[in-house]
Formats: structure tokens, C-alpha cells, sequence
């Protein structure tokens, strides 16, 4: 396992060991978590000791040095938290030794490590806290928490939501998983295809979170997003025979290494027809590309793989005009017959005004005007919006620039449809910009910086 | 752990059967849950027109009403009280049943225990 703990491993003993007690307590709070949980049946106990645990480790090791393996070191010290803390409470030992008990009738344990490290027991909790039967921002809220080792506070952050808010709802989705028994366990091979999409959908969110903000004063927060990346790198190595999963982790990788192109000093939205391609994070592309191959070989392709080669083809271009559109056309058919959905079709009608030109694109965008689901979305308003304004119908383009604005739910986004309405309203001129590019951030999934929904089979819902 | 399974039909034909499943579906099923070992009651309920509702007022004061009709289409048909280690186990149960076909409904719900 590499997103490891080597940093605090060689620490020193004094005030630098309390900043790698920080980063190893980040790294081994979900892999502690999980073995407490296996081990306890019970997620309130597990965080208990684990903070415990970690408290602890904050006193020693500033004086006794970072121990040569600190997360069999927390591991020890939680099971002696946990055996303390059943030794006063005998009721509440009983009941979880017959949930216990009930646990290893319904999955065997698994085998004892041999290497001499601790067994990674992260997948089945990926598959509690992302399990169908917990509302959908419980999951994300929840994964973060316990997988990503943030606080709820953190966690809070991350969804800009009152911290109060957010610990109500972790204490809503712990009671769920307690008193309707959702099981700590890894779905059978019959059951991954059906379970999988869930963990990967909760981890795009997460991403797509910190991408796109949903509201406030900034379009991308990057917490969530690296975040969400460094889930996606654990779960791979969970699961490295899964295609998906390369797939979605070469997906995140190929759109954030746009981020630092994507806005300027003040915040605004840089088109990507304007975006400095020298800013693109290319040893990130480079990872991104090498894992939409292992994504794209040996089956059929998933959604996730799809999209992150349409990711690639954007990130590997020169410029917006020497981007290979019939191939992202092309890509879009595919992704449209996995994974139909009004907004992947949004994205299509983009990619076809770029290959074919505004008047292709506008046409499709207007056949998809009685969608329920783009009827408020501010990246099919801003798309349309631009089509009509490169084809010089001022007039239009303003009346849909200014719906566009009443839909955009970040102040960048707003800004960009405010200069655009303002220059439309203006121009008298009928000459039309020719061979414009689209004049947002390409996908995923949106033509708009803001990524639509994740795009899985699985519909939030379930 | 027991899970009560509360079966709501959908869309029912004219002789009040689901829509989307025969008679022999229930049969089977009804048969799979016995033979699993883990059902711990069970029961279909008589057709809605039959329902009365009881209230009781501050003062022991009782109110007795016809119905209730349903408004919605989702109508209480029947229930299963089955015994299964966990959540995904009662779901495993709850989409076998011929209820949750098409229109109707399965909504698992686990039952309060107060014991240790």
C-alpha cells in the first residue's frame, strides 16, 4: 500500500512528530477503523477507541518517538480502549458479543494476514457507508468520515453545511446502520456488479463536490475533490481487478488536472478556449491516460471508463480546434448507450456543435428542451446560450444568457453569464464570431464547469 | 433480527389481484420463506373496502369511521415477519417477493428490540 505512512514513520520525536501524528492518524484512521469494526461489530465503539487511540498516540509520541509500525501501535492501544470500555459496560458487551456472533454466522472471518501486516479490512466499510439503503449524502458524509479519516467538522466543510447539520446527519445514518442491522461486509462476486456502482457514484460525488461547488462564492474547492482521489487510489488497490475503478480514478485525475487553469486570480471561469494548457497538471494527465487504457482493456467498456477517455482526449489536445471531436462524438454514442441520460445527451449536443457546427448543436440542445431534469440546469441554459450567441442571434441569446443567470448557483458562473448578457445586449454588429470553441469547460460530465450527476446505471435513489 | 416486510400493492385488476404477478407466484414464494426457515408470521389482508378506523378522543371518547380508502395507490396488502441475520439478507427477501413487482412496494422495516 502506497498512500502510506513513510512520512511519519521516520519522524523524530518532538513537535514535528505531533504534525506526522496528524498525517499518519489521516492515513490509518479508516484501515483502524475498519479492523475495530470487524472486529467489534459496532461503528460507535470503533470511533470511540480509535479517537481514543489517537489521543493517546498524541501524548506518547511526541515523547517516546513514532513507533516503528504506528498502526499496529493504534491498533494495540484501541483493543485495549475497547476492552476497558466492555469491561465497565457488561449490557452493552453482551449485546454486541450476540451481534457477533450473528456476524461471523453471515460472513466467515477472513484469513489471518501472513506478512505480518495488518489485514486491510477498508473494503467492507467502503460497502457499509456507500450501502443503497442510506439517503445519498449519507453516504458521501459518512465515507468521508470514516474512510478519509475527517472530522465532522471537516466533513461539514466539505459539503458547506453547518457543523451541526452534518453531525446530526452522521448521527442519523450510524443509527440506521445500527438498528437496521446493514450488514459490515464485501458483497459476493454475483452481487459486486449490482453494489459496486454505489461506492464508485458516492466517491464521484464526493468529487464532484469539491469540482463544481453547488453554491457559494467559489466554482471549485479542491479539499474534496484530492479527497475523493486519494478514496478512489485506496479503493483501486482494494480492487484492483475492477476496470470501473481505474476508470474513475483516471476520470478524477484527468479533470483535476485542469484546476489550476480553470479559474482566474479573481475566481472567474477561464473557458477552455482560454485556459493556459501549460497549467494543466501533466504528470497527473499522464496517470489519468495510462489508466483509461487498463479501464478500456480486456471488456466492455463501463461508464466511468468512457468518460475518462473522453477526459483524456480534451487534456491531450493542443487547443479546442485541434480537439478530436468526431472521436468525443464518437465516445458520447458509447456513453449514451451505457448510461442514457439527459445530461450526457447535453454533452453530446456540445461535442456535435463543435465537430459539426452551432446550428447541429443547437438543434439537438432544442430537442432536448422538454427534459424535466435540464429544465433548471444551468449548464444546458449556458450551452444553449452560447450557441445562439455564435450564431449571432443576439437577441435570443440574450433572453437565454439571462435565464442562465437565474439558474447559475456560483458567483463565477453568474459573472460569466452577467459579461456575456451584457455583450449581447450590446453588439450591434451581425457579424458572428465564427469557430468559436465551446465556451465552458468541457466535460465531465457538463459542457459548463459544473459536471452534471454521476453518470453510473445506479440512480441516486437507490 | 426480524425485519417486518410491509407488502403495498400497486395497480390491482379487476378481481383484485396485483397486476403483475399470479397466484402461483405467491405460492412459491410463500413456500421459499417457510422453507428457509425464517418466517415468523405472516398474513394477507382482506380487501380495503372491509377497513374501519378507530380513534380515541381526550376524554375516552371513541370514533369509529369506515375505511380508510385509498387515496394513493399504494395500499397495505399483507405482511411478513421474517428472522435474518442482516439488513441485506431481509432485502435479498423483500425483492424476491411477488409485491414488489411493477407497481407495488416493499418496505422493509426492522422490528424494536427492546431486550438486550
Amino acid at each position: 500500500m502506497d498512500e502510506g505512512t513513510g512520512a511519519a514513520r521516520d519522524g523524530s520525536p518532538g513537535a514535528s512528530a505531533v504534525s506526522s501524528v496528524a498525517s499518519v492518524f489521516r492515513e490509518e484512521h479508516g484501515r483502524l477503523l475498519a479492523s475495530l469494526v470487524r472486529r467489534y461489530g459496532d461503528l460507535d465503539l470503533a470511533e470511540e477507541v480509535t479517537s481514543e487511540a489517537i489521543e493517546a498516540a498524541l501524548v506518547h509520541w511526541p515523547v517516546d518517538g513514532v513507533p516503528a509500525r504506528p498502526g499496529a501501535w493504534l491498533l494495540t492501544t484501541a483493543r485495549r480502549k475497547a476492552v476497558d470500555r466492555l469491561r465497565r459496560d457488561q449490557v452493552y458487551a453482551a449485546r454486541l458479543a450476540v451481534l457477533q456472533v450473528e456476524a461471523e454466522r453471515a460472513a466467515p472471518a477472513p484469513p489471518a494476514d501472513t506478512d505480518g501486516g495488518l489485514p486491510d479490512e477498508r473494503l467492507q466499510l467502503f460497502f457499509t457507508c456507500a450501502h443503497p439503503a442510506l439517503g445519498p449524502e449519507d453516504r458521501s458524509a459518512l465515507t468521508l468520515r470514516c474512510l478519509a479519516g475527517l472530522t465532522t467538522p471537516e466533513v461539514a466543510r466539505a459539503f458547506l453545511v453547518p457543523p451541526a447539520t452534518m453531525a446530526q446527519r452522521i448521527v442519523r445514518a450510524k443509527k440506521k446502520i445500527r438498528e437496521a442491522r446493514i450488514p459490515f461486509r464485501v458483497p459476493g462476486a454475483d452481487e459486486l456488479p449490482d453494489r459496486l456502482p454505489g461506492v464508485l457514484q458516492v466517491l464521484y460525488s464526493i468529487f464532484t463536490e469539491g469540482y463544481a461547488a453547488s453554491s457559494g462564492p467559489h466554482l471549485q474547492r479542491t479539499g474534496p475533490a484530492e479527497e475523493a482521489i486519494r478514496l478512489a487510489r485506496i479503493l483501486r488497490a482494494l480492487l484492483p481487478a475492477e476496470r470501473e475503478t481505474a476508470g474513475l480514478l483516471a476520470l478524477m485525475l484527468l479533470v483535476h488536472a485542469r484546476r489550476d487553469a480553470r479559474t482566474g486570480p479573481d475566481g472567474a471561469i477561464v473557458l477552455l478556449d482560454d485556459q493556459d494548457r501549460g497549467r494543466w497538471d501533466h504528470t497527473m494527465i499522464e496517470e489519468g491516460a495510462r489508466l483509461v487504457v487498463t479501464a478500456l482493456e480486456g471488456g466492455p467498456p463501463g461508464p466511468y471508463g468512457v468518460q475518462a477517455a473522453i477526459a483524456a482526449l480534451h487534456d491531450e489536445a493542443d487547443s479546442v480546434a485541434t480537439t478530436d471531436w468526431p472521436q468525443i462524438v464518437a465516445l458520447y454514442d458509447v456513453l449514451r448507450a451505457l448510461a442514457p441520460s439527459p445530461v450526457v445527451a447535453l454533452n453530446r449536443a456540445v461535442a456535435v456543435a463543435m465537430r459539426d457546427g452551432p446550428e447541429a448543436g443547437l438543434a439537438l440542445l432544442d430537442d432536448l428542451a422538454g427534459e424535466p431534469r435540464l429544465r433548471a440546469y444551468h449548464p444546458y441554459a449556458i450551452a444553449r446560450a452560447d450557441l445562439l450567441h455564435r450564431l449571432g442571434r443576439r437577441a435570443e441569446a440574450a433572453v437565454a444568457y439571462r435565464k442562465a443567470l437565474s439558474l447559475a448557483g456560483t458567483e463565477p458562473e453568474r459573472a460569466h453569464a452577467r459579461g456575456r448578457l451584457a455583450e449581447s445586449e450590446s453588439e450591434s454588429e451581425s457579424e458572428s464570431e465564427s469557430a468559436r470553441g465551446p465556451e465552458a469547460e468541457p466535460p465531465p460530465p457538463g459542457p459548463s464547469p459544473e459536471p452534471g450527476p454521476p453518470p453510473g446505471p445506479e440512480s441516486r435513489g437507490r | 433480527m426480524k425485519y417486518m416486510l410491509l407488502i403495498h400493492s400497486g395497480a390491482t385488476d379487476e378481481s383484485g389481484g396485483a397486476a403483475e404477478c399470479t397466484v402461483e407466484d405467491w405460492m412459491s414464494y410463500d413456500k421459499e420463506v417457510k422453507d428457509a426457515g425464517i418466517l415468523v408470521s405472516g398474513e394477507s389482508l382482506a380487501d380495503l373496502v372491509t377497513a374501519t378506523t378507530v380513534r380515541v378522543g381526550p376524554a375516552g371518547d371513541r370514533t369509529v369511521t369506515d375505511g380508510p380508502f385509498a387515496e394513493t395507490r399504494e395500499v397495505l396488502g399483507g405482511f411478513l415477519v421474517i428472522d435474518v441475520p442482516d439488513l441485506d439478507v431481509a432485502l435479498d427477501w423483500a425483492a424476491r417477493c411477488p409485491g414488489a413487482r411493477g407497481s407495488g412496494a416493499v418496505v422493509v422495516r426492522p422490528v424494536a428490540d427492546f431486550g438486550a
